[in-house]
């Protein structure tokens, strides 16, 4: 059986490889709150209250933009709506878990904490103390999403966009979930995800993310249900 | 005031959605079609977060040359579904970008 710290530790080395993607997010979040005429205190309280980087970015572009209140929180609230379903995905793992670990967890189920930990669950036999590696995943992302926003309100630091660091996100999940397709029903469920996105992706509120994931997961499904698996 | 009532709304709704399923669902409620179900979220997902980050430009679908995004994607890829390793993906990907990026002239 592996350690608590040996799983904390395997959570962290995980979520390395995202943060080169998510460090320049940060910080140009924090440069665009601060052109925005966001105060220092609420920028920063933002990446602490909300922390979800797509649904700071975009209110921070609709308060410059003087949009009335309740539409920003309805936008907000509609972009985030995805962590339901990674909320769902990870419950099966998570029950036996008392409630203060629970609470912590979901405080730190962001994307890319998701995309490490579902995959590790999903690998792993073990099931004691996984969670442990949700938290050092979490918590690591965490840490990086402060610091990097933090520059980037405080010292206003940019990156050059010509180094396409955001790409280390895309290029993340796709080594994530690559591996993890074995059967023909994932494949079809994971290409029909996909296609649906883009098609989808006009859709407004970010629906198309649902939409996609939606159809790839009824599609895996269905053909899983019909191959009797 | 308005801005910091705003900001513990959101922050409030986002960290509820997030609880909802972990703090809500007892694993002996869940039938076992809806676990079938749920395993395929991540492989639905990341290509649904993936995909438009390579083929579309401003929301447009960009199948050209003059679009390294998807050509270094789909490379990472072939590295990621032969190899399994998560660096080498990355490494791979970032290169391709870079190279063709300088070659596009950007």
């Amino acid at each position: 059986m592996v350690s608590k710290r040996a799983e904390f530790f395997n959570g962290i080395k995980g979520i390395l490889p995202i943060l080169l993607g998510v460090l320049p997010f940060g910080l140009i979040y924090g440069v665009s709150a601060r052109s925005a005429g966001l105060p220092v205190i609420a920028a920063q309280a933002m990446s602490f209250i909300v922390f979800a980087g797509s649904a700071q970015f975009v209110m921070v572009q609709l308060i410059s933009a003087g949009i009335p209140v309740g539409i920003i929180i309805l936008t907000a609230c509609l972009l985030n709506l995805r962590h339901a379903l990674y909320s769902a995905s990870l419950a099966p793992y998570v029950q036996q878990l008392p409630r203060r670990w629970k609470m912590l967890l979901a405080y730190v189920l962001t994307d890319e904490a998701y995309a490490v930990t579902i995959i590790h669950y999903q690998q792993s036999d073990e099931t004691g103390y996984t969670h442990w590696y949700f938290l050092g995943a979490g918590l690591t992302l965490w840490m990086v999403w402060q610091i990097s926003t933090a520059t980037g309100i405080v010292l206003g630091a940019n990156v050059p966009a010509s180094w396409s660091l955001d790409f280390a996100l895309p290029l993340t999940f796709i080594a994530l979930v690559i591996p993890s397709l074995r059967t023909r029903a994932e494949w079809i469920a994971a290409a029909t995800a996909g296609i649906v996105a883009v098609l989808a992706a006009g859709l407004p509120f970010n629906l198309g993310l649902l939409v996609a994931t939606f159809t790839g997961m009824a599609m895996g499904l269905g053909l899983e249900v019909k191959a009797g698996v | 005031m308005t801005l910091w009532l705003m900001l513990l709304v959101i922050g409030a709704i986002t960290y509820a959605i997030r609880l909802s399923c972990i703090g809500l669902l007892e694993q002996r409620d869940m039938p076992a079609l809806l676990l079938k179900a749920l395993r395929f979220v991540p492989i639905a997902v990341l290509p649904a977060i993936i995909l438009p980050q390579l083929f579309l430009r401003n929301n447009m679908l960009a199948l050209s040359i003059q679009n390294p995004r998807w050509i270094a994607g789909m490379l990472a890829a072939i590295v990621a579904w032969r190899t399994r390793n998560v660096l080498l993906t990355i490494a791979v990907g970032m290169v391709a970008l870079w190279v063709l990026q300088f070659l596009l002239g950007r």
